[in-house]
């Protein structure tokens, strides 16, 4: 097992009343891509924040690289590449001045940085803009520029906190395949993120947080298959022919059903799935579907009817 | 709080901060530049010589030679004050460069020092430039008698730190861009007209002059009088003391008012 790259203990974040982060603990390891998941609010930036020295900790240690975030935030930062949520590119520099300068921020020359700044270019397709002004540029080549940026400092752990948010969907393929091949060449990141999609891609491991806690930790698809099974039977039923449905249904512990708006799920139900929905005859009404991360956030944060 | 946290956490990353703002503005010189480049002409032209016919000194001097030491505190304390207020609102606020810049190992203190010694620098620009003009109408016009004026340039960095320190203290504290309508008719717009600059205030009533002393400007324009006509007193040190005091103080108050806004 490698050795932990960020590790967090009992980490707590309270603004007055409200409690941001509730006493969380995790390990990042050497290499990996690790997920924070959560809908808005759970506190995924708020531990960025932290980590990235901008958010005093309330209380817990917090180390990167073994170098204590409270005692050494200079330190901290200088081996850290950050992507934050919005987009805060130099409008008043051009797209390679931007870079120029954000690795002087690192005490790096322009000279020293030259080569990685072509390459970072390049790699987020970005090497024909290095004049253009940063505001005209698109929405997703802002997100790269931003992302681009974070590597001119040669980052041991690169931090995206929400990379893909309010991209169309060209332009989301577009940055998973260039963070994957950033994995691949063993780059540690840490990523936030609140579409379950995004994380099962590119996670290697991953928490689900909400409301300041973590929920669960582990592999995409082993919480798939842990928490959601192999298979999810959807219905969009009117409440009366649902309820005759599901009465059909054995009465087994394994089985647990959620109502989010007017679809249902059914969730370990096995042959019997495979049976209701043969029965309905209708894939607009009923289909089986293999499960994925939204149920499994579905199921922990538990918004089920059963309950 | 322990002295460590009192006392600002400054390194080379203040510079990097100042060259950072230094090729934002030479990349849109034109735009910056032309304003500086005219004004002068226009006040000493509308100010100095216009109105100047119809005002008469006891001192005996002409009003544009009255106005010169003005010209060289006002212009530059506005220089700084536009820099570090509007300019650093927009770059806290409306760009996140603020943001972006402590996510690198460059601290708050690091941006706000580098942030007050480019108002600086423009001010001290702007004085320089000034001070040129006023040299090369001086065949005409007079308006510099001594030598000494050109101390007027290294003593401008202290009103220079202390202008771009209040007006970033203000920029700390404004939750929106109208704010700016309080710091400017609240505080700059009363001390551009009551700084002194523009008439005599021995003459004025005692409480007036109490007042004066609180002014940043007014002790500005005294030193600045006092080195361009050669008459050199002792309460011109007093005035720098003065300066270097509420410099130091709004320093700290600008640090501890950034850092609440961008350290939470």
């Amino acid at each position: 097992m490698t050795a932990a790259v960020i590790e967090a203990r009992g980490l707590v974040k309270r603004y007055g009343a409200f409690v941001a982060v509730d006493d969380i603990s995790f390990d990042i390891r050497e290499g990996e891509c690790f997920g924070v998941l959560g809908p808005n609010g759970a506190g995924k930036t708020t531990i960025i924040r932290m980590i990235t020295a901008t958010s005093p900790l309330t209380s817990g240690q917090l180390s990167v690289a073994g170098i204590d975030v409270t005692r050494a935030p200079r330190e901290v930062k200088s081996i850290l590449g950050v992507v934050p949520q919005e987009d805060n590119l130099d409008p008043d520099l051009p797209v390679r001045k931007n870079l120029e300068v954000y690795a002087r921020y690192f005490g790096l020359s322009k000279a020293a940085v030259r080569q990685r700044i072509d390459e970072a270019l390049e790699l987020f397709q970005l090497d024909d803009r290095s004049g253009s002004n940063v505001d005209d540029l698109s929405g997703g080549m802002k997100r790269r520029l931003t992302i681009a940026r974070a590597l001119v400092s040669d980052p041991k752990i690169l931090i995206l906190d929400e990379p893909t948010t309010g991209l169309d969907p060209q332009a989301r393929h577009l940055v998973w395949q260039q963070l994957r091949l950033l994995r691949a060449r063993g780059v540690t990141m840490l990523l936030t993120t609140h579409y379950m999609e995004e994380a099962t891609h590119l996670c290697d491991r991953l928490v689900i947080m909400h409301r300041g806690k973590i929920l669960t930790e582990g592999r995409p698809h082993d919480l798939i298959a842990e928490v959601a099974g192999p298979q999810v039977l959807e219905l969009r039923l009117p409440a009366a022919e649902r309820d005759a449905l599901l009465a059909e249904f054995p009465q087994s512990d394994g089985i647990s059903v959620e109502q989010v708006e007017d679809l249902t799920y059914i969730y370990g139900g096995g042959d019997a799935s495979l049976r209701a929905a043969e029965q309905v005859g209708d894939p607009h009404r009923a289909h089986v579907r293999p499960g994925n991360m939204e149920d499994v956030f579905l199921l922990l944060t538990g918004r089920g009817i059963l309950d | 709080m322990t002295v460590a946290q009192l006392s600002p956490d400054v390194s080379s990353g203040a510079y990097r901060v100042w060259q950072r703002n230094r090729d934002a503005t030479l990349r849109n010189w034109p735009t910056e530049f032309l304003g500086i480049a005219v004004e002068p002409f226009a006040i000493i032209l509308a100010l100095g010589l216009a109105l100047g016919r119809f005002v008469e000194l006891e001192s005996g001097e002409e009003y544009v030679q009255f106005l010169a030491p003005g010209l060289l505190a006002l212009f530059p304390m506005f220089a700084a004050t536009f820099e570090c207020a509007w300019g650093s609102y927009v770059r806290l606020e409306m760009q996140g460069t603020y943001q972006s810049i402590i996510a690198t190992p460059i601290s708050v203190d690091d941006v706000i020092t580098g942030e007050i010694l480019w108002g600086t620098t423009r001010a001290l620009v702007n004085g320089t430039y000034i001070l040129i003009v006023a040299l090369i109408l001086n065949p005409w016009l007079h308006m510099i008698e001594s030598p000494w004026a050109v101390l007027v340039v290294p003593v401008g960095v202290l009103p220079g730190l202390l202008f771009s320190s209040i007006a970033i203290s203000f920029a700390a504290i404004a939750r929106a861009m109208s704010h700016f309508a309080y710091f400017f008719t609240l505080v700059i717009n009363p001390m551009f007209w009551f700084g002194g600059a523009f008439f005599p205030f021995d003459e004025l009533p005692r409480w007036v002059q109490i007042i004066g002393f609180f002014v940043p400007l007014k002790h500005v324009v005294d030193i600045y009088r006092g080195l361009i006509n050669g008459e050199l007193e002792w309460s011109m040190l007093g005035s720098l003391a003065w300066l270097a005091v509420v410099t130091v103080g709004f320093y700290a108050v600008a640090i501890a008012l950034m850092r609440r806004r961008l350290i939470q």
